[in-house]
C-alpha cells in the first residue's frame, strides 16, 4: 500500500529535488529578481551572449511592431529556414519552426505547408502578447533554423534535439538530451512529450530516458535504442553551459544547447527556473551534487574550465568514471 | 540560519497578537466563539396567475405586514412588463401591478421573506374595522337574533361571545337556526362575521396562511378577526380556538380580498414556501472600542455587507495556498478559483458548478472558431467576453422561461474572470491538448469547491466577522507555509520511478 510517510523518507534520501526546495532554497537564493530579463527575454539573451562571445543560432530579424510584419517575407527570403519565436515566451509556446519548400513557400519541419497568413498571424500573436508572461506586449525574434548534427539522426522525430544542462554558480551538476517525438510536434520540451535522456556529466553517455515522467528505453518513433547515446565533444558543451552563469548572472539556472552541424555547441536559451523531470531521466536526485558545489570555497575564483573539470569529476556515474577518462580527453 | 529568527518572530508575533485579539474580544464583547443563534426564515412566494383580455389590467395583491412572531426582512417582485405599486398603506398594505394591454397568460410573482422571532412582540394598536350590516330577511332575521340572544347571555365580552356563537354554528345540525342561516350564508366563517357585525361586535375574514416546509401551490386559510377597543383576535372558524397558529402568518388583516384582478380572467393566486435556517446575523454590541477590540460592526451596514465577503477572501487564499504547496494541485490562474468560489456563495453549490461548466465549455467551443479569425489578443478578448456576456443571457432568459429561477444566479459570476478562463484553457488547449484543461480546469474547479464549503461554513464565517485577529492568525500560517521546503504529495507519486532502481 501507498504509504506517504514512508515514501517521503525514501525520496529524501535520494536526495531528490522537490518544486518547493527548488523555489525557496535555489531559485529564490541565487537567482534576483532584476536579473531575470536577462533570461526571460531571449532577445536580451542573445545579445548578452554574443557579447560574452557564446555561440548563439545567427539572427534574422526581429519584429516589433505589428507593422513590421509586412516586412516578415522579405526578412526571410532565401534563408535555409527559420525560427519565429516569442522573446519571452515559456515553456516553448509559441514556437515554429519553418523551411523554404521548392515553389517559394515555406512548411513546417513536419511537412505539412503553412500559408503566409499562418506565418504572419502567429508573428502577430506573439506581438500582442499572446505567449508572453502576463500577456504583455513581446517582440518577436526570426533566427537561423539550426542543422542539427547527425548525431541525434537516429534518436529523434524531426525537430532539434537540445542539450539541458543546470548549472550552479557555474558547475554544472546534471545534464539531458531532450529529444522530439511525433507526439511533442517535433518539439524538444518535456511538457508536449518529448524524451529526456539523462547523460552522465563525466563521458556524456545517457544513463537513462523518461517521457511524461515515466521511463523508458527505445524511441517510440525511431525504435533506436536510447542507452546507446553519446555527446561529443562534452567538455566543450559544458564549458559553454558554465560560461552562461557570469553572462547572466543567474546562480541557479538551466542552459539549453543545441549541436549545430557546423558551429558545435550553440546556445538556445537559458531557464531560471529549470524543470525537475532531469532527475528521472538520470535515475538521480540533484540534491547531493547542489550541495558538493555549495560547499566549495571561493568558487568565484575558479574559471569555467576548473569548474567543468570538478563537476565531470565529482559528478560522473560511479561505474563509469573508471571507464571513461580517456574516452573524455578524445572528444575535447 | 540567523536570517530565520527575525522570520520567525514575526509569525508569532502575528500569530500571538491574532490569537490574543480573539481571547480578548470574546471575553470583553462576550461576542462567543462558536455561532449559537440560528434564525428562521421563512420564504414565501405568491404566483399571480391570469388570462389577460388585452384591455388595460390591474392586479392588486395583499401584503403581510410584520406581526407577532414574524418580522418582514424582505420583499422581491418580478413582474415583466408590468407597472408596479407597493402600496403601504396601513389598512390595505398591497402590491398593485398595472399594464396597458397585457394578453395571454400572465405571471405575476411577489416574494416575502419573513423572520420567525422566537418572542412575540406586542401587536401594534389597530383600528377596528368598521360595522358592516347585512340586511337581513324573515325569517333570516329570526334566526339570527335568536343565535345573538343565546350567545350574549352566555359570554361576557365579544372574544368569548364568538366562541360561543362559533360553538353553535359548529354544533353540526342539531340547531335549526344555524341550518337555515347556513343555506344563505358561503361558509360558517362568513355566517360568523355576519352574526357577529349584527350583534356590533366588530369583526371580518381575514387569510391566514400556514408555513409548511417545501410546500408549493399551498392556498391560504379564512380566520375570524374580532376587535374589542384597538386590540384584536382571530378565531379559527371551524374549530372555535382562538389565536393565530404557531407556524402561520396572517396575509391579509382587514378583509381585504387576497387577490384583485381586473381586466383579466381565470385569476388565481399559488403561495410556494420555502423554510431557510441561517446563523443569525447579530452585531454584538460595541462598547468600549479600543485597538483590541477592532471589529467590523462599528461600520455602517453597507459596509458591513461588503466587508463580509472581503473577510472571508483570505480563507479561499489559504486553500489556495495549501492546496498548491503541500498537495501540489495545478490550477488555471492562482487566485481564480477563489474568485469562483466568491461566486458559488451567491449561486450555491450545484448550481454554480453546473453554469459554471456549462458557460465555459460553450465558450470554448465558440472560442474555436475564433481561433481561424486571425484577431488581435485585445480584440480576441473582448470578443470572448461579449460573447459570455451573450451566454449568460442566454441562459438566464431560456431558463427563467422553463421556470428555473437558479438559471438567473449564472449573472453572479464575474464575466472577465469567465472570459480570461475561456481564453486560457482555449490556448491550453491548442497547445497541451484536452488532456491538461482536464487537469488544470479540474484543479481549478476542486480548489474552488474546497474553498467554498470552507467559506460557506457556519462556524469559519461567524469567526471571520466577529473576530479580526483571525487575519492575522490566517497571516501567520500562510507565511509558514511559504517557508515549506519538503515535498509536495503529487511529487510523490511523479519521484516514484526515481525509486525502482
Amino acid at each position: 500500500m501507498f504509504n506517504p510517510i514512508e515514501r517521503y523518507l525514501q525520496i529524501r534520501r535520494l536526495g531528490v529535488l522537490g518544486m518547493n526546495r527548488r523555489n525557496i532554497r535555489y531559485i529564490g537564493r541565487y537567482n534576483k529578481r532584476s536579473v531575470y530579463p536577462n533570461v526571460d527575454n531571449k532577445l536580451k539573451t542573445k545579445l548578452l551572449a554574443t557579447s560574452y562571445k557564446v555561440q548563439t543560432p545567427e539572427l534574422i530579424g526581429v519584429l516589433e511592431t505589428q507593422h513590421d510584419i509586412q516586412d516578415l517575407h522579405s526578412i526571410v527570403q532565401g534563408s535555409e529556414g527559420f525560427v519565429i519565436k516569442p522573446s519571452k515566451g515559456s515553456g516553448g509556446k509559441g514556437i515554429i519552426l519553418l523551411r523554404p519548400t521548392t515553389d517559394g513557400q515555406f512548411e513546417k519541419l513536419s511537412g505539412d505547408a503553412v500559408t503566409s497568413n499562418y506565418i504572419e498571424t502567429h508573428a502577430s500573436n506573439i506581438l500582442s502578447g499572446l505567449y508572453s508572461l502576463g500577456g504583455k506586449p513581446d517582440v518577436a525574434i526570426i533566427e537561423a533554423l539550426i542543422i542539427p548534427d547527425p548525431v541525434f539522426d537516429r534518436y529523434s522525430y524531426q525537430g532539434v534535439p537540445d542539450i539541458r544542462v543546470i548549472v550552479l554558480q557555474g558547475f554544472p551538476v546534471m545534464a539531458m538530451v531532450r529529444l522530439p517525438t511525433r507526439q511533442s510536434d517535433g518539439k524538444a520540451n518535456l511538457h508536449q512529450g518529448a524524451i529526456g535522456v539523462g547523460l552522465d556529466l563525466g563521458s556524456g553517455r545517457a544513463t537513462g530516458a523518461v517521457q511524461f515522467d515515466m521511463p523508458l528505453t527505445y524511441h517510440p518513433d525511431t525504435g533506436s535504442l536510447l542507452s546507446e547515446i553519446k555527446v561529443e565533444n562534452w567538455t566543450t558543451l559544458l564549458t559553454l553551459a558554465s560560461r552562461c552563469h557570469p553572462m547572466s548572472a543567474l546562480g541557479y539556472l538551466g542552459v539549453d544547447i543545441v549541436l549545430d552541424k557546423k558551429k558545435g555547441p550553440v546556445l538556445l536559451e537559458l531557464n531560471a527556473r529549470p524543470g525537475l523531470t532531469i532527475q528521472i531521466a538520470n535515475s538521480c536526485g540533484l540534491l547531493p551534487r547542489l550541495r558538493a558545489v555549495e560547499k566549495i570555497k571561493h568558487a568565484e575564483r575558479m574559471s569555467a574550465e576548473e569548474k567543468v573539470a570538478f563537476s565531470q569529476k565529482n559528478f560522473a556515474r560511479p561505474e563509469a568514471s573508471s571507464a571513461t577518462p580517456a574516452d573524455t580527453n578524445t572528444s575535447v | 540560519m540567523n536570517s530565520r529568527i527575525p522570520f520567525y518572530a514575526l509569525v508569532f508575533t502575528l500569530m500571538a497578537t491574532g490569537v490574543t485579539m480573539i481571547i480578548y474580544r470574546h471575553l470583553q464583547a462576550n461576542v462567543p466563539l462558536l455561532p449559537s443563534e440560528k434564525q428562521i426564515l421563512w420564504d414565501i412566494e405568491a404566483t399571480v396567475i391570469f388570462d389577460a383580455r388585452n384591455a388595460p389590467a390591474q392586479v392588486t395583491l395583499s401584503r403581510p405586514l410584520g406581526q407577532g412572531n414574524y418580522t418582514i426582512v424582505d420583499e422581491i417582485t418580478a413582474s415583466p412588463g408590468f407597472g408596479l405599486t407597493l402600496a403601504e398603506d396601513e389598512n390595505w398594505p398591497r402590491a398593485v401591478w398595472t399594464k396597458r394591454q397585457p394578453s395571454g397568460e400572465q405571471r405575476l410573482y411577489y416574494r416575502v421573506i419573513a423572520r420567525h422571532n422566537s418572542s412575540a412582540t406586542a401587536p401594534t394598536a389597530n383600528i377596528p374595522a368598521p360595522l358592516n350590516n347585512r340586511i337581513w330577511s324573515e325569517p333570516n332575521l329570526t334566526a339570527a337574533n335568536d343565535l345573538i340572544l343565546k350567545a350574549w347571555q352566555l359570554s361576557a365580552d365579544p372574544y368569548s361571545f364568538t366562541t360561543e356563537l362559533l360553538k353553535m354554528i359548529n354544533a353540526d345540525a342539531a340547531n335549526q337556526n344555524v341550518r337555515l342561516l347556513l343555506n344563505s350564508s358561503e361558509s360558517k366563517g362568513e355566517l360568523a362575521v355576519q352574526l357577529l357585525n349584527q350583534a356590533q361586535v366588530s369583526a371580518r375574514l381575514v387569510s391566514v396562511l400556514r408555513l409548511e416546509d417545501g410546500r408549493r401551490r399551498q392556498s391560504p386559510e379564512r380566520f375570524i378577526k374580532v376587535w374589542t377597543g384597538d386590540k384584536s383576535q382571530l378565531f379559527n372558524p371551524a374549530t372555535g380556538e382562538r389565536g393565530l397558529p404557531d407556524r402561520a402568518i396572517l396575509w391579509e388583516g382587514r378583509g381585504h380580498p387576497i387577490l384583485q384582478v381586473d381586466g383579466g380572467r381565470n385569476s388565481k393566486v399559488e403561495f410556494s414556501i420555502i423554510k431557510r435556517v441561517e446563523p443569525a446575523a447579530t452585531s454584538y454590541a460595541y462598547h468600549n472600542a479600543n485597538l483590541l477590540n477592532f471589529s467590523i460592526g462599528s461600520l455602517p451596514l453597507a459596509e458591513q455587507a461588503l466587508f463580509k465577503t472581503i473577510l472571508l477572501l483570505p480563507i479561499g487564499a489559504l486553500v489556495v495556498v495549501f492546496l498548491r504547496i503541500f498537495i501540489g494541485i495545478k490550477t488555471s490562474g492562482t487566485f481564480m478559483p477563489v474568485l469562483i468560489a466568491l461566486a458559488f456563495m451567491e449561486t450555491t453549490l450545484i448550481v454554480g458548478l453546473v453554469s459554471f461548466v456549462a458557460v465555459v465549455a460553450i465558450g470554448l467551443f465558440f472560442r474555436s472558431y475564433l481561433s481561424h479569425l486571425n484577431l488581435l489578443l485585445v480584440a480576441r478578448i473582448s470578443a470572448v467576453i461579449i460573447m459570455v456576456i451573450a451566454i449568460i443571457t442566454l441562459f438566464s432568459i431560456l431558463s427563467f422561461q422553463l421556470g428555473l429561477t437558479e438559471g438567473l444566479k449564472v449573472t453572479f459570476f464575474p464575466m472577465i474572470i469567465l472570459a480570461w478562463t475561456i481564453e486560457r484553457m482555449s490556448i491550453l488547449w491548442e497547445e497541451e491538448g484536452a488532456k491538461d484543461v482536464l487537469v488544470q480546469g479540474g484543479g481549478s474547479l476542486l480548489v474552488a469547491v474546497l474553498a467554498y464549503l470552507l467559506m460557506s461554513n457556519d462556524v469559519i464565517r461567524h469567526i471571520a466577522f466577529n473576530f479580526l485577529g483571525l487575519q492575522l492568525v490566517i497571516m501567520s500560517f500562510v507565511l509558514l507555509m511559504g517557508n515549506y521546503s519538503g515535498y509536495r504529495l503529487l511529487e510523490l507519486r511523479r519521484f516514484k520511478p526515481l525509486l525502482e532502481k
